[in-house]
């Protein structure tokens, strides 16, 4: 089997989030960045197959130089080779169609893996829009996923207030998310991974022209919360009070 | 030109989530002079839509079409949009919504921007503000083609009721339905009689504060009082004290209620980035330091097993009035 693992590189999740240059660009002095949480559940199931059933996994990201220690990474935890497509990711479009070029022209890959969105821009449609270009199956959100045979896979996906169990076949591309494996689960670099690492080949390949559909002009920082009330906990009609009258919400 | 949007149901019924939507395009349509279209499968209700500005409502009635399929309502939406000359899509952020979101932009060759928090600017160009950065930040991001798809982020516009004289018309859209038998539903798992964590107007969550999963019959009771539902943070979630679906934060739910009541949360950077978008935010801790009274709008520092007791009497009380 060949798993594609499609990897975004975002700022660790504690991160102040800044911006620069006037406010139009995100200001990366001092960020860590990490294998996108939704996409690690997905990468760990990649390895978890590969040891049970045997397969190949290739990670592919779109992203500068920049994005090498990340890959790396996900070398060092089990993926086999990396792709990377050496392009700032400008929008989820451009992004998506370096994504389906590398699909179309290799054509062979049974699970394509992503993490439903990125906890950067949040946009959750690479993964999607490439599934449309591509005319590849897609099942987003995805909570379970269980290989029945050569062919035919079953997978949970989450709707409002549950899950939804689809029966669907390969080749296809999920959009993954917590649950696809335990958290407990999770796999982390060893040394011996980091060491192997640094052997297997990255190859960086050149993006193929594509406009964008949409642009950031500029950012801002949410408004500041007003200062908090506090209640006094002996006095707990006041806070009734405030919810009724000034929030309005109960 | 119009304005269509993609009304989801809940039960058969119009979800609020299609009256926020029906809301926003009334306010942009009403700026632009444009009319405003609906279009849902098996929604009994349908007429409703009119009372928050919806000028017609093309009811689909193809019992394969009533369950949703992201691809087969995919193709229903942009049939609906090419047939009533919308170039502006309104979906919600449902599950289902954002699943079939990109597959319907590659239909529409739209560019399509999620988590959208305002209407257009009034500016020459197409210009919507979104969040980024799990709430911490916010996008002003320019849309480019001629058609564009918006994914309104949940309780970011409000239901506001704008009645008008609206039309139903039969649709009967041109999809391929053969996409179900590439997506066989095997089953579905959903709490019944409790009310979902991604629908609540209240929300009661809790954290390690509380001690031990024994003691989470108060938060029930809070939550049942209120007509809640129940959340938790992501370490108790981890300890197996409550069931992952009640995770929120940054890589469990990501909700936006009206109130949402953190109970022993001290309220982490990654709790924060997925409740922060909630309108209004309690917090219940014995430790004045917990990060999370910057963040929330009412605070009682105070023991949650002495607060939340006396909080149950008090709105009982309430309620009774």
């Amino acid at each position: 089997m060949k798993i594609l693992f499609l990897m975004s590189s975002v700022p660790d999740t504690t991160s102040k989030i800044n911006f620069t240059d006037n406010d139009t660009k995100f200001d990366e002095s001092g960020i860590q960045f990490v294998i996108n949480p939704h996409d690690e559940f997905g990468l760990t199931k990649a390895v978890q197959i590969k040891e049970k059933n045997g397969a190949e996994i290739t990670v592919l990201n779109v992203g500068t130089a920049k994005t090498e220690p990340v890959i790396r990474k996900v070398l060092a935890i089990g993926a086999d080779k990396a792709v990377r497509i050496d392009a700032e990711p400008l929008d989820s479009y451009f992004t998506a169609v370096q994504i389906a070029d590398y699909i179309k022209k290799h054509n062979d890959f049974d699970l394509i893996i992503a993490g439903k969105e990125s906890l950067d821009y949040n946009g959750g449609m690479v993964h999607g829009l490439v599934a449309g270009m591509t005319g590849l199956k897609f099942v987003n959100a995805v909570m379970g996923l269980e290989l029945k045979d050569d062919k035919t896979v079953e997978v949970a996906r989450e709707i409002d207030g549950g899950k939804e169990y689809i029966e669907t076949t390969l080749p296809l591309i999920i959009g993954g998310q917590k649950g696809l494996v335990k958290e407990e689960e999770l796999r982390i670099p060893n040394m011996r991974g980091i060491m192997m690492a640094r052997k297997k080949p990255l190859e960086v390949l050149p993006p193929v022209d594509a406009p964008v559909r949409t642009k950031i002009d500029k950012f801002e920082k949410p408004a500041p919360k007003g200062a908090i009330k506090l209640v006094d906990k002996d006095n707990l009609d006041e806070l009734i009070d405030l919810l009724h009258n000034e929030a309005k919400v109960i | 030109m119009s304005i269509l949007i993609y009304a989801e149901s809940q039960n058969g019924k119009v979800a609020k989530s299609a009256k926020e939507l029906a809301s926003y395009a009334k306010a942009y349509a009403d700026k632009t002079g444009q009319e405003v279209f609906a279009v849902g499968a098996g929604l009994e209700d349908a007429g409703e839509l009119f009372k928050y500005g919806v000028n017609k409502v093309l009811t689909v009635e193809n019992e394969t079409l009533k369950q949703f399929n992201a691809f087969a309502h995919a193709q229903m939406v942009a049939d609906a949009a090419r047939k009533n000359d919308a170039n502006l899509v309104l979906i919600s952020s449902s599950n289902d919504a954002v699943y079939m979101g990109p597959v319907l932009a590659d239909l529409l060759d739209a560019g399509y921007v999620s988590q959208v928090i305002s209407l257009p600017e009034e500016s020459d160009t197409f210009i919507v503000k979104r969040k980024v950065f799990s709430n911490k930040g916010i996008a002003y991001t320019e849309v480019l083609t001629d058609n564009k798809l918006l994914r309104i982020a949940k309780n970011s516009f409000g239901v506001i009721e704008k009645p008008v004289e609206g039309t139903l018309e039969k649709f009967e859209p041109e999809v391929d339905l053969s996409v179900y038998d590439e997506y066989k539903v095997v089953k579905v798992d959903k709490a019944t009689g409790k009310i979902s964590l991604s629908d609540a107007d209240i929300v009661v969550s809790a954290g390690r504060g509380l001690k031990g999963p024994e003691n989470w019959g108060m938060i029930e009771e809070l939550a049942d009082v209120l007509g809640a539902a129940t959340a938790c943070s992501k370490p108790v979630a981890d300890l197996g004290w409550r069931p992952h679906q009640e995770h929120v934060g940054q890589t469990g739910k990501q909700i936006a209620p009206n109130l949402y009541i953190a109970v022993g949360i001290s309220g982490a950077i990654q709790h924060l980035a997925g409740v922060n978008g909630s309108k209004n935010m309690v917090v219940i801790n014995n430790d004045p330091e917990a990060p999370f009274f910057k963040a929330a709008d009412y605070g009682v520092v105070g023991d949650a097993f002495e607060v939340v007791p006396k909080l149950i009497e008090k709105i009982k009380a309430f309620k009774k009035q």
